[in-house]
């Protein structure tokens, strides 16, 4: 490797060991002698845990008041395109990061693979690494390529370990998203070249370097942004690009529904944030009003086919496209009640559609069905179970104390001050998701257990201690949100100070427009 | 350079620049006389002297690499042959292609119990030809080294002589290939009319002194030159033969067509259009724009309707066809290196994806449809992972060679404002990326029908796998190297 160290870092490389570790882990799961299979999964676990305690080590050492990026760290890759590997994290990446490193333990524990859990193992740990990376990267082609990379063990995981039509599924995945994000390598291409004209400098991708200076012209800057902004309409998904989520999410493996529910589709929303927000103030404010329409859509639209839905994996995944509905909506609104209350969704879809997917996944394997109509009286032969799904699924609803309500009411609040009458529908789908939640959970827990369903196992200690972290923070969010939201905070006003400081006229759209003018600088922290 | 005499003199010839090819001829013009000689030559010499040759010529490079890059590039033979960094790149990857093909045929000729000397007599030969074009520096000279490569390649593809598709393959082949060859002669003919040289040099001089009054018979040499070349390197409309040719030939050939031609064509692209002409830019980068897009969303496009394995890796050779004319459409330094690095991404790519489909098409080299590839993730997991990897290389997956390769023709083409173009060939990409995932799914995720059993691979054959994989992930996680060596191995027009 010809590595060079540009910043010195005097203490550990912690954010490249988050990308490093996991993938060590796949490569010590191929060598693995084939007469120990046991090590298998044992070295998955143990790589994923010691990702994730970095991740949680991350997050206590993380200077909470601190602005900007911290741990960074730079490695050049190509010398001559000024491509490097630039990693740091702020307040806005934090949570994915450590939202990643809980959810893959967690997913590799809850499930075994039916069949090659050799190569199952690897591409999961391959996957992390990417996702990492994708979180972490300051550098826009090595974004690209995380961004890029994760769709192959994807398509595997997908494709290999699936369910019935697994092999569609995942094909349509990786075209979709490949499809969707090949423009965006030449808006990379594109941004570079025109920010190294402009500036008269060297070519360079750094990320930073790139929103800070906002050299490109309005126009050229706002084509840049609709290449992006289609590769992350695509990820998300938003609605109209959706189509691809149902079936991936159906057919996938239980570990990979969780993963893809819980990590991949924040790879869009957070691209929105970084790599438009950021990057592109001006094209964002300028299309702003499209993604709050067609995110409204996705909220209302997600509700009411999930409504009708007979398969609930199939329902919990179109719940997705409402739950991301309420994040882009948040993004958009371009305030910080908005931005905050998006990135906390997306947190909390990570953690109550995650353990949703993991519910699901348990009563597949008991009853071999995701059918709604093959299931019911589940309550009295799973008492434990029912709970929990009651808990998770009230989460995901955004019942009061409970985390979802704290992201999906900030989105609120901050569309209200920013356009009210999308704020008004949006709250409309609060109802929605409501009904078609309560309304799977009564078919499928109560009445009257017969067949298969009266006498199926409750949940096993496994499955429960598995659960136990995701309960935990379902409900430690929901009471005392604000260790997280104070570590957002100052990369989320930067964010909008940054979007006001590049767009001519632009005012964050606040309740208290009139003080915020008269005590600008002064607001900040202890309102929430 | 001193100005040219007017008196005769025998021109210079500097022989330390003549090695690579002096090494390909020589060895071709042994091995034969060898063969002719001595009544039964063991089995393993021809292939063996093959791979040393390649080898030899590999080894050469390093020092004149060395010397071209201190002293600069050199002209020599009154002018008409040349030696400079991409002449040395693309010689190495000649030379690559060269061991490559060896090591496959020797596996194949065994396999299919066909004579054997004659294959590596060509395919050196063929070689030799492929240098030439790479050091031309008169058009005369690229014409001959073209006619050279084609005719040993035109023999190579029929020499499987119990299948008539190889026949077919070689006679199409060979028809096409002719047309294609006068329709180059003929533009060299306009060009020579209009600018009264055939000396790539002397072009370039004149027409940067000259305002031409009638420009047509240079355009009209231009386009039968796009033309000619448009056959060899098989871009969409020129690409008819290039299917069937794939399908028939035999494999290890096939490996040698997609990589060595390939290879030779876009140096000899490059040397006339970006180099030569490229003061006429404006004049052909609009014909070659419309060519890049026709060959990679033609190439993508009609692969995904193929079923026969050798067939998409055909069209999709056409497709990479596209991709290395967005970076010479570029006419620039960025683009030409962005066109070289490519080479020697595909060049790996290529060797090591016909070396599977040579392993897996079995005794009678016919076995190519995807039903030979259903389920062979659970029986060969080596052989599978391995064709994984070079098909993922191939849709230009992040950390294969094959996203760098793109990443430089679109970083080359943005350069040069075709926003569109680079759009384009990147949507194709996506297209192109449903071939190879069809094959990824016939590897992993259906289960065996009529699966035959596939043998286990000579440890020829596995060479070239095992090489071509580590190289392609070892150039996509540290593409340095490559990056390197394709910006120092731009060409340059020396002499007069």
């Amino acid at each position: 490797m010809i590595a060079v160290f540009a910043s010195a870092s005097p203490s550990f490389p912690v954010l490249p060991a988050l990308i490093l570790t996991p993938l060590l882990g796949a490569l010590l799961v191929v060598v693995v002698p084939r007469s120990r299979p046991e090590l298998l999964k044992l070295t998955a676990v143990l790589s994923t845990m010691a990702t994730g305690a970095m991740s949680l080590w991350v997050l206590f050492a993380f200077d909470a008041g601190a602005e900007g990026f911290q741990f960074a760290s730079r490695h050049v890759w190509i010398e001559d395109l000024g491509i490097s590997w630039l990693f740091g994290i702020d307040g806005i990446s934090l949570f994915l990061v450590v939202l990643t490193g809980i959810l893959f333990p967690i997913a590799i524990l809850a499930t075994d693979p039916e069949h090659d859990s050799r190569a199952y193992y690897a591409w999961l740990l391959v996957l992390e690494g990417g996702v990492m990376g994708v979180f972490i990267s300051l550098d826009l082609v090595i974004f690209f390529l995380c961004f890029e990379i994760v769709l192959v063990p994807m398509y595997f995981l997908i494709g290999r370990w699936g369910h019935g039509n697994r092999t569609y599924a995942a094909t349509k995945f990786f075209l979709y998203t490949m499809a969707g994000s090949a423009l965006m390598l030449v808006g990379i291409v594109s941004l570079a070249f025109l920010h190294a004209d402009a500036t008269g400098g060297a070519l360079t991708f750094d990320l930073v370097v790139i929103a800070e200076a906002q050299s490109v012209a309005t126009d050229a800057a706002r084509w840049v942004f609709l290449a992006f902004a289609l590769a992350f309409a695509v990820k998300v998904p938003i609605f109209p690009l959706h189509t691809w989520l149902p079936d991936a999410h159906t057919e996938a493996p239980t570990a990979g529904s969780v993963i893809l529910a819980g990590v991949l589709l924040k790879l869009g929303t957070y691209g929105f944030l970084r790599f438009g927000l950021y990057l592109f103030p001006e094209a964002t404010h300028h299309f702003a009003p499209v993604f709050l329409v067609l995110g409204v859509v996705g909220i209302v639209y997600g509700a009411v086919v999930a409504t009708m839905q007979k398969d609930l994996k199939r329902l919990v995944a179109y719940s997705s496209v409402a739950h991301l509905g309420f994040i882009i909506l948040g993004t958009f609104a371009l305030n910080t009640e908005g931005i905050e209350g998006g990135l906390l969704q997306m947190v909390n879809h990570g953690i109550s559609t995650g353990a949703l997917f993991l519910l699901v996944g348990m009563i597949y394997e008991r009853r071999h069905t995701h059918q709604i109509s093959e299931l019911g009286g589940l309550q009295k032969s799973a008492p434990i179970l029912a709970g929990v799904f009651m808990v998770v699924m009230l989460s995901s609803i955004g019942l009061p104390g409970l985390n979802g309500f704290v992201g999906e009411f900030l989105v609120l609040v901050g569309t209200f001050n920013a356009h009210r009458w999308y704020a008004v529908v949006a709250a409309g789908g609060v109802v929605l998701a409501a009904l078609y939640l309560l309304w799977a959970y009564q078919r499928v827990f109560h009445g009257p257990a017969e067949g298969d369903n009266a006498d199926m196992p409750d949940l096993r200690l496994r499955e429960g201690l598995v659960l136990a972290p995701l309960l935990a923070l379902i409900v430690v969010l929901g009471i005392y949100p604000k260790p997280v939201i104070e570590r957002m905070e100052p990369a989320v006003d930067a964010l909008v100070e940054h979007i006001e400081r590049h767009v001519d006229g632009f005012q964050e759209p606040t309740s208290r427009m009139g003080i915020d003018i008269a005590l600008d600088g002064a607001d900040s922290g202890g309102d929430h | 350079m001193p100005a040219q005499a007017g008196t005769v003199v025998a021109p210079e010839v500097l022989w330390w620049a003549l090695v690579p090819l002096l090494i390909l001829a020589g060895a071709a013009v042994l091995l034969l006389t060898v063969a002719s000689l001595v009544r039964r030559l063991p089995e393993w010499l021809p292939a063996t002297w093959t791979v040393v040759a390649g080898l030899a010529v590999l080894v050469a490079v390093v020092p004149l690499w060395n010397r071209v890059q201190d002293d600069g590039a050199r002209s020599f033979l009154a002018g008409s042959v040349g030696i400079d960094g991409s002449t040395l790149f693309v010689t190495a990857l000649l030379a690559i292609a060269v061991v490559a093909t060896a090591l496959l045929s020797r596996a194949y000729l065994a396999r299919e119990d066909l004579p054997g000397v004659e294959l590596y007599v060509l395919l050196l030969l063929s070689a030799a030809g492929g240098v030439v074009m790479a050091s031309a520096n008169d058009l005369i000279v690229m014409f001959l080294g073209l006619e050279l490569l084609s005719l040993a390649v035109y023999v190579m593809a029929a020499l499987h002589l119990r299948r008539i598709q190889s026949q077919e393959a070689a006679l199409k082949y060979f028809v096409l290939g002719a047309f294609a060859s006068a329709f180059l002669l003929y533009g060299i003919a306009f060009v020579y009319g209009a600018t009264g040289s055939t000396r790539l040099a002397r072009i370039a001089g004149y027409l940067s002194t000259t305002v031409l009054l009638e420009d047509g018979m240079l355009l009209a040499g231009l386009g039968l030159l796009l033309v000619g070349l448009g056959f060899k390197v098989a871009a969409v409309p020129f690409h008819a033969w290039a299917p069937d040719a794939y399908q028939g030939a035999p494999t290890p050939v096939v490996a040698w067509m997609a990589a060595g031609v390939k290879a030779a064509g876009f140096a000899a692209l490059l040397r006339v259009f970006v180099l030569t002409f490229g003061s006429w830019s404006g004049e052909w980068q609009p014909a070659v724009w419309g060519l890049a897009v026709l060959t990679v969303l033609g190439g993508s496009i009609v692969a995904v309707v193929q079923t026969d394995v050798k067939r998409m890796l055909a069209y999709s050779s056409i497709a990479h066809a596209g991709f290395l004319l967005v970076g010479v459409q570029a006419s620039s330094d960025r683009g030409t290196a962005a066109v070289l690095a490519y080479l020697g991404a595909y060049t790996l790519l290529a060797c090591g994806s016909f070396a599977v489909v040579t392993v897996v098409g079995g005794a009678g080299d016919d076995r190519h449809g995807l039903d030979a590839y259903r389920g062979l993730g659970a029986r060969r997991p080596w052989l599978a992972g391995a064709f994984a990897v070079l098909l993922l290389g191939q849709a230009g997956v992040p950390f294969t060679a094959g996203f760098v390769a793109k990443f430089g023709v679109i970083a080359a083409a943005v350069e040069g404002r075709s926003y569109a173009l680079a759009g384009i060939a990147m949507l194709a990409a996506a297209v192109a990326a449903f071939v190879y995932l069809r094959i990824l799914v016939a590897l992993y995720m259906e289960a065996e029908g009529d699966a035959v059993e596939v043998d286990v691979a000579p440890w020829g054959p596995r060479i070239v796998i095992a090489v071509s994989v580590a190289l392609v992930l070892f150039l996509g996680v540290v593409p340095g190297p490559l990056i390197d060596l394709a910006r120092d191995a731009v060409p340059v027009l020396v002499g007069g």
